[in-house]
């Protein structure tokens, strides 16, 4: 109010109530004008700093050779062309990509979460004993690095049996590798990528709820799972909705898991990791050449950079939709220790 | 009457107790059969030769001579070792100076606020390796950056700080840490976005109340940074710096997560790589635990 106030105060009247507080008030001004002018530069600096690459991505991606090679030519293109994407659309397989990253990415991180939810709304709310200890071992899921177990796992996976029945009865392990199910199986069981944090994230929240709700719902004779579900549940919605977010958002970017138990497949993740050694191949084969091209380091870049926009475009546009929701919940589980 | 209360009382805690352990089921079992099966296996693998059959895995005990070959015979795993946990310990200070300093600056109130938390959230989402991996995999871009690199320096400004702060010639050494740090800002910028809103949440619980009784008392702003500020987020402190840690290890794209995943995939050595890996999950464990005692210790509690 006061601020208003004061920015509609004339010019003369400024003067005067100048000269009645000595001096104060222009000097006041002039500090709030400058902090806010350091402060405008620091910040565009920074935001600049982390928008940059995409930025640059963006413009090299549109250049045609000719302008990469152009000295005069920095950041906008004399000519817009798109010949860049088609030619890393096609050569990432990018459809096929897209539709298997976005199922499996969508199933993971809805067992992921809807597992997650369980499992912190049990820590929330119930006391049983060796709870603190039970606690710790989520910590330790959040602390061990995935490579510690990833060699085990992936021996686990590949000769994967239940208790010796399966080679009793036909002599031989199953391989579970290249088959979707280890990952579902680690998801169910709380132990996916970055599990151990929606569990935290969950159980903060919880923990915030008051328990006057529930209590009253046990009262009327609902049992603790219809509580749950009925109750709890629908209060929960923004942790559920940011955690399926993040879940959803880190799946598609993840290239360790997805590269060991999700390997013969086509995932955008994946295959960008391999895209600069692929793309010479594929464009000699679509030129009918038979042999790999060698292209230039240009315009390896160029291609590069498509194919990481591609990547990450769909993911941009659900962040401009729902800014809100990864944000606002990590504040709103008012996290503490 | 009042025997059959208790008794019945005992009854319910007992069933929400059951219930409970329903509820964290699927956890226990999936961290039992997926977590400690595989830690328990790794660990005994770290101790044995490993070979890869068809259709079966041998593995045969040879103690410690894994770990012997990690410290003594591999010409790089010490030094990535070191420089691993040094790094570690340099970045996380950096990100929690810099997540604290932004989150100071975003506390304040102007104009489109909520835009540059947005852009410092960004990250978040992109980041997780893929922009960051695919960059510097590449040999290609690696040649190219250094042509950059190699033609663009003499113009550099930081460059003729770094020559002006290195001929005064006290702590070269910490100046070299912190040219490092600034070079790499992006990194440090990228890695932080969480940690921003964490303390940014923190920082908006505190009464704005405290500030204004403590200006009228005639404490500066700075006085109260360190008298206020800093005393009620401490406890935020620590459970951002063991996120900060937790995340840096986690990065597969640290020189040591990429060595040990060379040796598995490369080299195929299994047990090697089970070595390594505990190795390094145990001085990662020591770190944070390390850390996190020091810093709690120092945490304030408000209530």
């Amino acid at each position: 109010m006061s601020k208003s106030k004061a920015a509609k105060m004339s010019w003369s009247e400024f003067r005067v109530r100048n000269k009645n507080s000595g001096g104060y008030l222009l000097r006041r001004k002039l500090m709030d004008v400058g902090v806010s002018f350091a402060r405008f530069i620091l910040l565009f600096g920074m935001c600049f700093m982390i928008l940059q690459p995409i930025l640059e991505k963006i413009s090299v991606s549109l250049m045609s050779l000719d302008d990469v090679y152009n000295p005069v030519v920095i950041s906008i293109p004399t000519r817009v062309i798109t010949d860049n994407y088609v030619t890393a659309f096609g050569g990432m397989r990018y459809s096929q990509g897209f539709v298997n990253t976005l199922i499996i990415s969508i199933t993971v991180a809805i067992v992921q979460v809807a597992m997650c939810t369980l499992v912190g709304y049990g820590f929330a709310r119930f006391e049983f004993p060796f709870k603190k200890f039970w606690f710790a071992c989520v910590m330790v899921v959040i602390l061990v690095p995935p490579q510690t177990i990833s060699t085990s796992l992936f021996l686990h996976f590949r000769f994967f049996d239940i208790l010796g029945i399966h080679k009793l009865l036909t002599g031989e392990t199953i391989n579970l590798r290249n088959s979707v199910l280890p990952y579902f199986l680690m998801s169910l069981g709380c132990t996916g990528l970055k599990n151990g944090l929606y569990i935290f994230l969950i159980r903060q929240f919880f923990r915030n709820i008051p328990g006057d709700l529930e209590e009253a719902a046990y009262v009327d004779g609902l049992g603790t799972f219809k509580t749950f579900v009925r109750i709890m549940l629908p209060e929960a919605k923004p942790i559920i909705t940011s955690c399926f977010l993040f879940a959803f958002v880190w799946q598609w970017t993840d290239v360790f898991y997805t590269r060991m138990f999700l390997g013969g497949k086509i995932f955008l993740s994946t295959s960008l990791s391999g895209f600069a050694d692929g793309i010479g191949s594929y464009l000699g084969n679509a030129m009918g050449l038979g042999a790999p091209i060698q292209l230039s380091p240009a315009q390896t870049n160029q291609l590069l950079s498509t194919a990481i926009l591609l990547v990450i475009a769909p993911l941009i546009v659900l962040y401009l939709f729902a800014q809100r929701a990864f944000v606002e919940s990590i504040s709103s589980t008012g996290i503490k220790m | 009457m009042a025997k059959l209360k208790r008794k019945k009382y005992v009854g319910l805690q007992k069933r929400k107790a059951v219930s409970g352990y329903l509820f964290i089921s699927p956890f226990i079992i999936g961290f039992l059969v997926f977590m400690i099966k595989p830690l328990i296996q790794s660990l005994y693998m770290s101790f044995c030769e490993v070979t890869v059959g068809a259709g079966q895995f041998e593995q045969a005990w040879i103690g410690w001579k894994n770990y012997y070959f990690a410290f003594r015979q591999d010409a790089s795993f010490p030094q990535l070792l070191t420089e691993g946990a040094l790094n570690m310990f340099v970045y996380t200070l950096a990100i929690m100076v810099f997540s604290f300093f932004v989150a100071l600056i975003l506390n304040q109130k102007f104009h489109g606020r909520a835009l540059v938390r947005a852009i410092f959230f960004l990250p978040v989402i992109l980041s997780s390796g893929v922009m960051l991996g695919v960059e510097t995999d590449n040999a290609v871009m690696d040649s190219m950056q250094a042509a950059i690199q190699a033609s663009t320096s003499n113009v550099s400004i930081t460059e003729t700080i770094q020559v002006v702060l290195r001929t005064a010639g006290v702590g070269v050494r910490a100046f070299e840490t912190v040219f490092e740090i600034i070079d790499n800002i992006y990194d440090v910028a990228i890695a932080s976005g969480i940690q921003i809103i964490i303390f940014l949440s923190g920082l908006q619980t505190i009464p704005s109340s405290m500030y204004e009784a403590a200006q009228i008392e005639g404490c500066t702003a700075w006085e109260s940074l360190w008298k206020i500020t800093f005393p009620m987020i401490s406890s935020i402190f620590l459970v951002n710096w063991f996120y900060t840690v937790v995340d840096y290890c986690m990065r597969s794209d640290s020189a040591i997560m990429k060595k040990i995943q060379g040796v598995m995939i490369l080299q195929l050595n299994y047990g090697l790589t089970a070595a390594m890996s505990w190795i390094y999950f145990v001085v990662v464990l020591a770190f944070v635990g390390i850390t996190s005692a020091l810093i709690s210790r120092g945490v304030y509690y408000y209530e």
